[in-house]
Order: structure tokens, then C-alpha cells, then sequence
């Protein structure tokens, strides 16, 4: 194509070379065995090399960035509002809760208001965006462990919520419904009693899970205990979501900080458990399901009217500023931090997402459990390998 | 029907043992397939399952073989060949070997060995063999580990299928396969005889310990270890493909089938039905139709012990290794052990 | 701009119709006082956005310290992330150059933002108090002909993984980091990409569509009513 095409190729080649090299110095006792990265059990392309004595591991690493896009360059190339279609697509199961903090950061440099129909509108479709993430999770929890109907069931349930956000923003997956001021559309008729129904499917979904698979005395000899992070540890590596709230930490963005989001006009409970192993990881982020879909019903039967979009001048030129927005988004604490400089565009975006703290514990965790622990330490964890490499 | 068979010279017969074990491996195997793998877990997911080949999918299985046999015959560069070609071989081969002894009818077996528990015992670990050098020979490490967990945990799981067997053998007093059975339909319980002595209710720890262990024998989950799909890809199977897979596959629920045949011989009585509903003494008064309605009968309570194996298999999620082995050397046959002692003492008190 | 306020601490003063209303951010005043007094001479600058967030400068050779004093005595415990800012403007603008004609001057000044600063890059860090909820955004300057800096990992542990990304993103060197391989990029990999005299080579394999494609944008009056929201 250019003068590029030839020059990446022998750096890939040689990159190789370095990599075999490497593989080459560790060979020292045991055996070096790489999980991924084209595996079925990690969440996309993560490569784990673990060095094992006989089932036991001496130590795991992972190996990042077979999906680095580059979006804090990329960002800087793009006009605000175009940021969010890069945006999107960094928790891709999950995505409408991806833009909100972006759109939140920009708004809070422009001093905007967004009306309280959008506010509400918003809140909703996180969580929406928060359950079909979720449920992705509980059944594919079951195929890490073994037990292959789960999954199933998830992604029927999930489908349902998928249907929803379609309907409502014209994209399953990745929406792009945000926009700096308020949201693209208002919802369309009859959206908020299939809403309703849709959330009765789920509980019913959060109780055939907990039966079939929680309750199961194989899943809890194969979680508890398992993967234990202790308190301290966990705040340090900055992990977050249920994965620090099942280290017995009490803090849920939603309720601790105060967002132009609708959160503290429903009444929710935030879930935490003292254990801090794979069990308690497993199951708050059931709870957590269920509490989302209590949040969607109450908020559905108060959203008042007025329009979606605040008075935003056409060309969005956002004033010079920094700003930090974080959000609690299905994998944990997703937050931007946006630089700008009056420009059409952002001057530097620094995405902190939750997946690279995540599993950025996983070499401390590691050591010393067995092969079939990877997997249900790495299922509980819950990453999405967007989010980690961006 | 022996007078039919005595007119038919002895390569004849040994053609028609041929054929007849071939039938007895390969149709359980595929009504097993479609029934359980293709339908029945269809449903429990909530969906509908193959439904294009063939009238809802029947068609499917010949599909698939089709799609095996015409598949590039491949060998990794290090595997050790001629190893590598042999491992599923010996696989069939077992469960070949292991269908030999289960009688069909009065007069419609293939052997009658006087020793048939020892020896289907013995045979059924033939296959450990053949999955430990598919493992092994392979070259790959996800297959050694495959492999290696295949060995601990098949070995480990003979041993309460054994003691299992043990407290059958005690009460029906013989070895023979076809006594067995002539025990549990001619005996009655409690001076009852409508229903004969199926050994799944006075043996039911038995009963359910050999279930358990042929679980496990299968590599079917809960202790689908050796192949933990999210882990090892596909365990000792990984470098298997298009042929040799499928005679793993085959082998896999042909072996479901033929361990679920041995456990009716042993425990729900086989191809018989209770000799008190048609007035027979013993085995040569049985009338000559039960020779074909043997082998139905026979299916029917083979599908219905398979049931059971796929049933678990896909409800449950896997053991860790050394859960497995903990379960079966701590729980397993220390219960065995007691099911055989209480049942010698009750054999010899009543 | 109108927030909602945290806590029972900030209260909205009175104010005329005419003035924006004037929020006191009490907790965050207290807190910015506080440190300033344990960590003295190592806080070069703050800037506080009551309501909002907080920021201190603090100086290069009291960086490992001061974040050891902010986990110990202020229990700064949660370790939110760690990054860097290359203040320079890009040479390349936007990447809507178009390749035929000539690259037009742009002015590269570097200015700081909030809390300061004298060098071209900056690491910055956020800590939250995982009790009162409470962020903090810790700035130091790095120097631009060597960029060395002390690592943080023996006072977070989490900080293994973003001081990597910095490294290979900025090309700052960690003192004290003991392995700072490619986290993202390839092994050898040459060049630091987020910095911003390396070009976006997608803008460079391909110049921007918008140069030949797309329509002008709309005249931007910022009294217009509606918004599409799209550059396009």
C-alpha cells in the first residue's frame, strides 16, 4: 500500500523473534503453557502465559494489546460528539455506559443543564446497558465452570434487553445514542410498558441462574475461596465494581458522588460481601442484576416530560478545562479524563477503564492455584478485552 | 430360532456376530447422539436444535459423519505417527470388546462367559490406554495435560465401579452375565414376584455408585476434566480432526451406550421382563419371540440409563481435579466398601 | 452551572440574580489546607473547583514521598490511575492536513493547565479516599531532555501496569520500575505514540476523507437553536 506495508512486516517478524526469544529464557523447569490468545475461555484475545509445575501455577502473566486500538490518539482527532463512536466500542457489551461519562465530562466543561427527561432517559439505558451485560456474565460464568445450559438461557433473557435498546436507540450493540446537551431521540411509544415486561423476564432469569447454577454445590466448591483479594490489596491495585465491593468495600459510584444522572431518585440497595473470592464476585454481580432491574421500574413510572436536548450551539466547541467524570459501569469504574482547550475537539482524553486494573492484579493472584482456577478466577474477575486494551 | 440358527454354517454365524455387534455399538451410539446430544439438550437450552437435515433434524448425524470422512487427515509435524493413529483405534476398540458379553435375549448373545463381570471390567480400561497416548503422542500441551488428568481420574474411578459390581455379583451369586439377568427376573422381593429382584433396588447404593462412576469413566461433566472445553480447547482431542475425530466421538457415546447396557444387565434386569407374567421356570422355557423382543427391551432401558448420563452431563458444572480424585478416594469406595460388607452379611443372614 | 452538591458540607452562598451562584466546597478547602501543611514545600500549586475536583502540583523530587504521605496520613488508599500529558499542541493539527499542499505553521507554545506546571510532559496521577469519597489528582512535572521519574509501585501496587503504558506511550522512564516492558506495542516498537510530535499514522496512510468528501460545517452560531450534534 505504502512504504509502511513493508516496514510493519519486518517489525512484526522481528517482534516474533523477541517473543520466542523471551519464551526461550523461561524454559527453565515446568512448563510454559500460553492460554490464548485464541482460546474459549478468555473473553476475547488475552494471552496468558503461565508457567506450571504439574496442575499448579509458579507464576501467570498477561499478555495485553492484541486489541489496542490507540483511542486516546484517535480521540485527539476527532470533534467531541464524534468521540462517542469511538467510544462505544471500548465495553462493547455495555455500551450505551460508555458514553455517558465522556458526555457527562464535556457537558460539566460547557456548563451545560440537560433537561430531566434526558437525565431520567439516560439513567435508564445505563442500566438496560448494565443488565445486558451482566446476564452475559452469568451465563458464561456456567461455560467457564463446565456447565454448558446457562449460557443459553442468558442470551435468550438477553436478547430481550437488546430488543429494548434497539427500539429506543436503533443499535443493539453499539447505540451512539448520547450527545452533548441530552440524547439523540425521545423514546418511541409503547417503550416504557415493554420496558416493564422486559425487566419481569430478567428477575425471572436472575432466579432460574441462582437455581441452576449458584445453588449448585460443584459451582460453589469450584468459587469459594477461590481467588481471594484482600481489602487492602484490592483498593491499591484501584480494582473496582462488584469485584471491590466483594472485598467487603461499601462505595458504589451511583450513590457516593453526585452525577446529573437519576440514581438517587429510586430507592436500591448497594450489595457488598466480606468473602472476597470468586463466589462473592459471582454473586454480587447477580444481585446487582436484580437490583438494576428494580432501579429500570422505578424510574420508568416517574420519567416527566420535556424535551431530550438542551439548547447546544451547532458546533460544539467545548471551553478550555479539565475534567473528571467516573461512572459505576457494568465492568466497574470507567471514567475520562478530558483536557481541552476551547477546540473543536479534545486536547487529550485519558480513558480509565475497569478491566486494565481488573486484571491487573491477575500476576499477584495467580500464583500458586490450579489451571482449572485461571479460568474461574479470570470468569470472576469479568473483563472485557476492549475495555482492557482500548 | 436356534433351530434357525443351527442350519447356518459357522462362517455364517460368525458373520452374523459381526454385523449383529456393529448394530449393538453404532445404533445406541446414534439414537444416543440424536435423541440426547441433538435434541434433548437442544431443549433444555431453549432452543430447538438441528431441524434442516432430514424430518427435524434426523439426518443430521449422517451429515456430520459425512462431513468427518471428507475432512483433510491431519498430522501434527512432532506427534509420534504411528501412535498418534492408533490412540482412537484403541478407544473403539474397547468398547468393541465390552459389547461382546452383553447378552440381548435368552439365546441371542454373542459369548457366554462364566467370568463376564471380571471381564468387562477388565475391558472397559482398555480405553484409558488408548486416551493417555492420544494425550501423550499428540505434541501439544494442552493435550499432555488432557491426557494426564485423563489417567489419574479414569484410574481412580475403576476401583468404586468394581465394588460397585461386587455387591451384584454377592447377591445373584455368579459372574455370568446371563445368569445375572435370570437371577433378578426370576427372583422376587419380599415374596413378591410381579415385579422379579431388580438388583437397582436392593443394591441402590450400588446402583447409584456405578452411575457415578460411569460419569465418570465417560469423561462426561461433572468430570469432563480431561476435556474441560474452557480450558484445554478440547483436551487429548485437540490435535484430532475430521476421521479420527470422529471415531473419538463415536467412541465416546457408543461407550455411553454400552456402559449403559451393562448397567441395566446389572441392575434393572436386562432384556428380560419378570418370568412370573408368562409363567416361565428358567431360562429354556423362555418362549422364542423374547429373542427379538429382547433386544427392544433392552434398548428401551439402556435409552433410559442414558438419559440419566446426558441429563447430568448437561446440567453440571466440572470438578477440579483433585476434587474428583478427593470424591472419588474419600467418598467413593469407602461407601462401596460398606455396601459390600452389608451386603455379604445379608446375603449369608437371609 | 448548576451541580448537584455532594455533602451537607458545601453550601450555595447568596448572590444577586446577575452573578452565578457562588458554591463553597468546604470539605475539599479543609482537605487542600490539610495537605498543603504535611507536605509543606512539595506542593507547588493547587487549583480547586468547589463542587468539582481538586488538583495540586507537586515537585519532581518529592513525587514518591508526598503520594507515600497522601496514602498514609491522608488514607489516599484507592489508587485510581496513572497517566501522563504532553502539553505541546500538535504539529499536525487536527491530521485534516492535506498531503499536496504544504503543512501550514502552527504555533506549538506549551501551556499548562490546571495547577501549572513548567515541562512539556506531565504525570499525573488520581487517588480517592475510598471512605469520604474524595479524588485527588496529583500533577508533577517531568523533565523534557531526560524524563526519568521515581516509580510508584512501592506505595501502589496497582501502578506496575500504568507506569508500563506511560513508558511506552510518553517515554518516561520509572526509577525504581523493575520491568518496564511494552505493554500495548510490539517489542520493538519504535517511537512513543501518544506523544504529540508522533503523527497519527492512519492520518498518514491515508489522509482525512473530510478533505474531499465531506460538506463545510454549518455556520457556527452559537445562538442557534437546534443541534444535529454531528461534524457532518
Amino acid at each position: 500500500m505504502t512504504m509502511l506495508g513493508d516496514r510493519q512486516q519486518l517489525s512484526y517478524i522481528a517482534s516474533q523473534a523477541a517473543d520466542a526469544r523471551l519464551n526461550l529464557e523461561l524454559e527453565t523447569e515446568g512448563m510454559t503453557l500460553n492460554i490464548g490468545p485464541q482460546h474459549p475461555a478468555t473473553h476475547g484475545t488475552l494471552r496468558i502465559i503461565a508457567r506450571l509445575d504439574g496442575e499448579q501455577v509458579v507464576w501467570a502473566e498477561p499478555a495485553c494489546g492484541y486489541m489496542h486500538r490507540g483511542y486516546e490518539k484517535l480521540a485527539e482527532v476527532r470533534t467531541f460528539p464524534q468521540v462517542t463512536t469511538l467510544v462505544n466500542r471500548i465495553d462493547w457489551l455495555g455500551s450505551f455506559a460508555n458514553e455517558v461519562p465522556f458526555i457527562l465530562a464535556a457537558e460539566k466543561l460547557m456548563g451545560i443543564e440537560v433537561p430531566t427527561r434526558a437525565q431520567y432517559i439516560r439513567t435508564i439505558l445505563f442500566e438496560l446497558s448494565r443488565i445486558a451485560n451482566v446476564s452475559l456474565f452469568l451465563g458464561d460464568l456456567g461455560v467457564q465452570l463446565g456447565a454448558i445450559t446457562p449460557v443459553f438461557l442468558a442470551f435468550r433473557d438477553r436478547e430481550y434487553v437488546l430488543n429494548l435498546i434497539e427500539s429506543a436507540t436503533g443499535g443493539r450493540f453499539h447505540p451512539n445514542f448520547d450527545r452533548i446537551g441530552g440524547l439523540k431521540d425521545d423514546l418511541p411509544a409503547g417503550w416504557i410498558d415493554e420496558t416493564r415486561a422486559v425487566m419481569k423476564k430478567l428477575r425471572s432469569f436472575c432466579d432460574q441462574i441462582e437455581d441452576l447454577l449458584f445453588g449448585n454445590e460443584i459451582f460453589q466448591s469450584r468459587t469459594r475461596g477461590i481467588g481471594v483479594i484482600p481489602r487492602d490489596v484490592a483498593l491499591q491495585y484501584g480494582l473496582s465494581g462488584a469485584n471491590l465491593r466483594a472485598s467487603g468495600v461499601d462505595w458504589d459510584l451511583r450513590r457516593d458522588q453526585s452525577l446529573p444522572m437519576m440514581w438517587n431518585k429510586a430507592d436500591w440497595k448497594v450489595w457488598t460481601h466480606p468473602d472476597g473470592d470468586s463466589f462473592a464476585r459471582c454473586w454480587i454481580r447477580l444481585q446487582e442484576t436484580r437490583e438494576s432491574t428494580k432501579i429500570v421500574d422505578q424510574l420508568l413510572g416517574s420519567i416527566p416530560a420535556g424535551p431530550v436536548m438542551a439548547k447546544v450551539p451547532k458546533i460544539i466547541k467545548v471551553p478550555e478545562g479539565e475534567a473528571w467524570v467516573s461512572t459505576e459501569n457494568p465492568l466497574g469504574e470507567m471514567g475520562y479524563y478530558v483536557v481541552s482547550r476551547g477546540d473543536l475537539g479534545p486536547f487529550r482524553v485519558k480513558i480509565r477503564s475497569a478491566s486494565f486494573n481488573n486484571i491487573s492484579i491477575t500476576p499477584w493472584l495467580l500464583r500458586g492455584v490450579y489451571v482449572p482456577d485461571i479460568v474461574t478466577i479470570l470468569a470472576s474477575l469479568y473483563f472485557i478485552l476492549g475495555d482492557i486494551d482500548r | 430360532m436356534i433351530a434357525l440358527l443351527a442350519e447356518v454354517p459357522y462362517w455364517g454365524q460368525s458373520l452374523l456376530r459381526v454385523l449383529g455387534g456393529l448394530v449393538a455399538v453404532l445404533l445406541p451410539a446414534g439414537t444416543i447422539v440424536y435423541v440426547f446430544l441433538f435434541k434433548m439438550m437442544s431443549f433444555m437450552q431453549s432452543r430447538l436444535g438441528p431441524m434442516e437435515a432430514g424430518p427435524y433434524g434426523s439426518m443430521q448425524l449422517f451429515a456430520e459423519v459425512g462431513k468427518w470422512l471428507q475432512k483433510e487427515d491431519i498430522v501434527p509435524e512432532r506427534a509420534d505417527a504411528r501412535i498418534f493413529k492408533m490412540a482412537p483405534v484403541i478407544v473403539l476398540l474397547s468398547t468393541f470388546l465390552l459389547v461382546v458379553v452383553v447378552p440381548f435375549g435368552p439365546d441371542a448373545w454373542f459369548t457366554d462367559f462364566a467370568t463376564g463381570v471380571f471381564y468387562a471390567l477388565a475391558v472397559s480400561s482398555v480405553s484409558v490406554l488408548g486416551i493417555l497416548i492420544a494425550g501423550w503422542s499428540s505434541a501439544n500441551k494442552y493435550s499432555l495435560l488432557g491426557g494426564l488428568r485423563a489417567a489419574g481420574q479414569l484410574i481412580a474411578y475403576e476401583l468404586p465401579m468394581v465394588l460397585a459390581v461386587i455387591g451384584v455379583v454377592i447377591q445373584a451369586g455368579t459372574m455370568n452375565l446371563q445368569k445375572i439377568v435370570v437371577a433378578q427376573n426370576s427372583g422376587s422381593m419380599f415374596g413378591v414376584d410381579a415385579v422379579g429382584h431388580p438388583y437397582v433396588i436392593s443394591q441402590f447404593v450400588g446402583f447409584v455408585i456405578f452411575m457415578i462412576a460411569i460419569q465418570a469413566e465417560l469423561t462426561q461433566a461433572p468430570f469432563d476434566m480431561p476435556i474441560a472445553e474452557s480450558e484445554l480447547v478440547s483436551g487429548y482431542m485437540t490435535e484430532y480432526s475430521g476421521f479420527r475425530f470422529l471415531i473419538f466421538f463415536i467412541g465416546e457415546f457408543a461407550t455411553a451406550g454400552v456402559f449403559a447396557m451393562i448397567a441395566s444387565v446389572l441392575f434393572l434386569g436386562g432384556w428380560g421382563v419378570p418370568f412370573s407374567w408368562f409363567g416361565w421356570t428358567s431360562i429354556d422355557s423362555i418362549d422364542n419371540w423374547m429373542n427379538v423382543v429382547g433386544p427392544l427391551i433392552m434398548f428401551t432401558k439402556m435409552m433410559l440409563l442414558a438419559f440419566i448420563i446426558m441429563w447430568i452431563r448437561f446440567s453440571y458444572p466440572r470438578l477440579r481435579e483433585d476434587q474428583l480424585q478427593r470424591f472419588a478416594w474419600k467418598g467413593l469406595i469407602p461407601v462401596a466398601l460398606v455396601n459390600i460388607a452389608v451386603t455379604s452379611v445379608l446375603k449369608v443372614a437371609f | 452551572m448548576v451541580l448537584n452538591l455532594p455533602s451537607e458540607k458545601v453550601k450555595p452562598l447568596s448572590s444577586t440574580s446577575e452573578t452565578a451562584t457562588l458554591v463553597v466546597d468546604t470539605a475539599r478547602e479543609e482537605l487542600l489546607a490539610t495537605i498543603k501543611n504535611s507536605l509543606g514545600e512539595a506542593v507547588v500549586d493547587s487549583h480547586l473547583k468547589p463542587g468539582d475536583d481538586l488538583w495540586i502540583l507537586v515537585r519532581t523530587d518529592a513525587w514518591q514521598a508526598s503520594l507515600k504521605k497522601l496514602r498514609d496520613v491522608h488514607s489516599f488508599d484507592y489508587f485510581c490511575f496513572l497517566s501522563a500529558i504532553d502539553w505541546m499542541p500538535s504539529p499536525y493539527g487536527r491530521g485534516e492536513d492535506d498531503p499536496t499542499e504544504p503543512a501550514p505553521e502552527r504555533d506549538t507554545t506549551i501551556r499548562p493547565g490546571y495547577a501549572g506546571g513548567e515541562t512539556r510532559i506531565q504525570v499525573f496521577v488520581r487517588v480517592v479516599n475510598s471512605t469520604t469519597h474524595i479524588g485527588l489528582n496529583v500533577k508533577v512535572d517531568v523533565d523534557d531532555t531526560t524524563p526519568v521519574i521515581d516509580s510508584l509501585i512501592s506505595v501502589y501496587a496497582g501502578a506496575n501496569w500504568h507506569e508500563r503504558e506511560a513508558h511506552e506511550m510518553f517515554g518516561i522512564d520509572f526509577a525504581g520500575h523493575s520491568d518496564l516492558r511494552n505493554m500495548y506495542l510490539p517489542v520493538d516498537f519504535e517511537g512513543h505514540p501518544l506523544r504529540k510530535d508522533f503523527p497519527l499514522l492512519a492520518r498518514m496512510v491515508k489522509p482525512w476523507p473530510g478533505i474531499v468528501d465531506v460538506e463545510p460545517l454549518p455556520g457556527g452560531d452559537s445562538s442557534d437553536a437546534t443541534n444535529d450534534g454531528d461534524a457532518s
